[in-house]
């Protein structure tokens, strides 16, 4: 068995996280925040397994699998509101819904 | 008879709730009837209770009757009985009988002004506050007494308050004594902590046993005190409101600022006189301080044009003789010439009022003149009672008591000799005023035309208080002239007896006898050759300027105390203190716009926020 460090597999989840959060915060399309936020979830899925791994625990990986599911979840809900933000505003823009009212009132 | 003694003054209080509450309801005659026979009641009434003390004084000369108790606390217990002693008999006496006079002369004098039952509604309260204050056994309801009259001065000096000034003059008077009598609430206080009761007659007997003869204690307590006779008697340096006071009606200016208010900061010290016997230094005080008031009101009253304001001044000074005597220790002097000067005082008001009366109300003496023959009744009495106030030897009641007074002062150890003089000098000017008047007002051609008629409310009070003024100093004479002592013997059980004369009072005698005759002369000599008429009519100089306002102290205290007051009160106008809750709140609000605008609702500036914040946590988790 190949003993892998610890350091590489965070380093990559750390990098993973950076990005994502990025393209959150930079990203107007809602499409692309989405797509950042299931990058982020990853990289925090990856600290999981490296963590499980550096302290020889099954623990970590079965977190991982929460990790996926709620993502799963949590895309699914994402993309109906944004199929209704895209009905009702025409765009995908998230800047564009930050009314608390209805636009057309 | 003397268990009536609680009538004499709720009888008084009795007209003026009944005036006080229905006067606008009643007719005219019946409010005056009302009102002048209360005090007539309360008159009957005392002098019932003097003949009875005269035929048989009761023991050791005092007379108490409880009412019923006024508050129990721990470690005081306040009583509100009637103390009745000679004194106090004195006193009685002459605020219920002239009192009467005085509500008789006003049923005429104010008859068809508006207020009339108002105006003895006052009157008879002032009464009633009046009779309180010397009668309490205590000294807190004395103090109730002192702050009702008053109250009643103030009511009765702002009458005719449709005129800005007359509520201004009242005002005056008012805050002016308020200021003095939170001195005298300090003394209050002080003797009823440190002696544990308020009760005149125990704490007296305490205040010996408990303190040292010139302690600091007795000497704070008198002097605390002694300023709320001060100001309640108008005299220096608080003696600015009485002149102004004088835009009452006339027969107010005759009882509440002649004949008895005034003269209760001379009781207090006479009903105290014990505790002032404990304090030499207060007593030095009072009399220096009376020496400067006889002869600031003296000059003051020599240049003054208003008939009243003459008056005013003249009674300032005349007090000033009075705590001229308290200050030496010459109580029974004291009380006889407050007796002797109610009496020509209040016949010199009405006088005045009853030539004010028929010259539509004209006071300033230079457009009078000629008023001997017109007004025969009101040119003798006033002549009688300036007599007695220019102390003419003999025929004056005002002569026998200002000389007691005079032959006292020589006598007093240290400084006697020096206030004799301040004394003799401020009679000599009160004869040369007092005259001056009775020339310019009686004599000489007439000015302004007399209208109206008298009738017999006028005649009566002006009769019988010429008489006493005439009469009432032969209670108590000089060894040449019989030696009466019928004042003396009244007072002696409380106030004791003074010291024997020596042979050299026979010149003090002789001294204070010419020299009201050398002021009459110098008034004649002056009138005769027109001088007072001259400097009337001429541009007033510097001095005679200073005269007028008598000394000025109204500018300095306007200077002194009203302008850095009013400066304070149109600071504290717009509540700086709520500045500071405005304050905070306008901050609160500020922030509040603040933090809105970082509520735009763009998710990304959120999650930027989110971020930042969560960075700083871990930061602070790491490194803290």
């Amino acid at each position: 068995m190949v003993s892998l460090s610890w350091h590489a597999p965070a380093t990559l989840a750390a990098m993973l996280f950076i990005i994502g959060l990025i393209g959150l915060l930079a990203r107007r399309s809602l499409i692309f925040v989405l797509m950042s936020i299931e990058i982020m979830l990853n990289a925090a899925g990856l600290l999981f397994i490296t963590a499980g791994m550096r302290w020889g625990n099954p623990q970590g990986q079965i977190m991982f699998i929460f990790v996926i599911n709620l993502a799963g979840a949590e895309l699914a809900l994402g993309l109906i509101l944004l199929l209704r933000l895209r009905n009702r505003l025409t765009t995908l823009d998230g800047d564009a819904a930050n009314r608390l009212r209805d636009v057309q009132a | 008879m003397n268990h009536l003694l609680w009538l004499v003054p709720a009888s008084p209080l009795m007209g003026a709730t009944i005036l006080g509450l229905c006067g606008t309801m009643l007719p005219a005659r019946a409010a005056a009837i009302i009102g002048t026979a209360s005090v007539g009641i309360a008159a009957f009434i005392a002098i019932l209770i003097g003949l009875h003390w005269y035929a048989a004084a009761p023991p050791s000369h005092i007379l108490i009757q409880h009412l019923w108790t006024w508050l129990t606390l721990p470690g005081l217990t306040v009583d509100i009985s009637l103390y009745l002693d000679p004194v106090a008999l004195l006193m009685m006496l002459v605020i219920t009988i002239i009192g009467t006079l005085i509500h008789l002369f006003s049923t005429a004098y104010m008859a068809g002004e508006a207020g009339y039952s108002r105006y003895f509604a006052y009157l008879n309260l002032f009464v009633a506050a009046m009779l309180l204050l010397i009668l309490a056994s205590d000294l807190l309801v004395l103090f109730v007494g002192w702050e009702g009259v008053g109250v009643c001065s103030y009511l009765l000096v702002g009458f005719w308050f449709q005129d800005a000034a007359n509520g201004y003059a009242a005002r005056k008077s008012f805050i002016v004594t308020r200021i003095a009598d939170i001195a005298m609430l300090a003394g209050i206080l002080l003797l009823a902590v440190k002696l544990g009761t308020l009760s005149i007659q125990p704490m007296l007997a305490r205040a010996t046993e408990l303190w040292p003869h010139g302690g600091a204690w007795p000497t704070l307590a008198a002097g605390l005190l002694l300023i709320g006779g001060l100001g309640k008697s108008a005299q220096f340096p608080f003696q600015t409101w009485l002149p102004d006071a004088m835009a009452g009606p006339t027969p107010v200016s005759a009882l509440i600022h002649a004949a008895t208010m005034v003269t209760a900061g001379v009781y207090l010290v006479v009903r105290l006189h014990v505790l002032y016997l404990l304090a030499p230094d207060v007593l030095l005080a009072i009399s220096i301080g009376a020496g400067i008031t006889i002869l600031l009101a003296a000059l003051a009253a020599l240049v003054q044009s208003d008939i009243k304001r003459v008056l005013a001044y003249s009674t300032i000074s005349q007090i000033g003789y009075m705590f001229l005597a308290l200050g030496v220790g010459a109580w029974s002097a004291g009380m006889f010439h407050f007796l002797t000067h109610a009496v020509f005082k209040a016949l010199l008001f009405l006088s005045a009022g009853a030539i004010a009366m028929r010259l539509d109300h004209e006071q300033d003496i230079f457009k009078m003149g000629g008023l001997r023959t017109s007004l025969p009744l009101a040119f003798w009495s006033f002549l009688i009672g300036a007599a007695s106030l220019a102390a003419v030897p003999i025929i004056s009641a005002g002569s026998f008591s200002k000389e007691m007074i005079l032959g006292a002062v020589w006598f007093a150890p240290g400084i006697g000799p020096g206030l004799w003089a301040a004394g003799l000098l401020g009679a000599l000017i009160t004869a040369t005023y007092s005259f001056r008047v009775v020339f310019l007002v009686f004599f000489g051609p007439a000015h302004t035309p007399v209208t109206g008629r008298s009738g017999a409310p006028i005649a009566v009070p002006l009769v019988l208080l010429a008489a006493g003024s005439l009469l009432i100093g032969w209670l108590e004479t000089p060894s040449f002239l019989g030696g009466d002592r019928l004042v003396m013997t009244l007072l002696h059980p409380v106030l004791g007896s003074p010291a024997p004369r020596s042979a050299l009072a026979i010149l003090v005698e002789a001294a204070g006898y010419i020299v009201p005759l050398l002021g009459i002369a110098i008034a004649y000599t002056l009138y005769r050759n027109g001088h007072w008429q001259r400097v009337a009519a001429a541009e007033p100089g510097a001095l005679r300027r200073l005269l007028r306002t008598g000394f000025g102290f109204d500018a300095l205290y306007e200077a002194l105390l009203v302008r850095p007051f009013m400066a304070l009160v149109r600071a504290l106008r717009h509540d700086p203190v709520d500045h500071v809750v405005t304050l905070i709140s306008a901050a609160t609000l500020q922030l509040h716009h603040t933090l809105r605008r970082s509520q735009i609702g763009q998710i990304r500036r959120y999650a930027a926020w989110l971020m930042a914040g969560s960075i700083a946590t871990i930061a602070l988790l790491v490194f803290a």
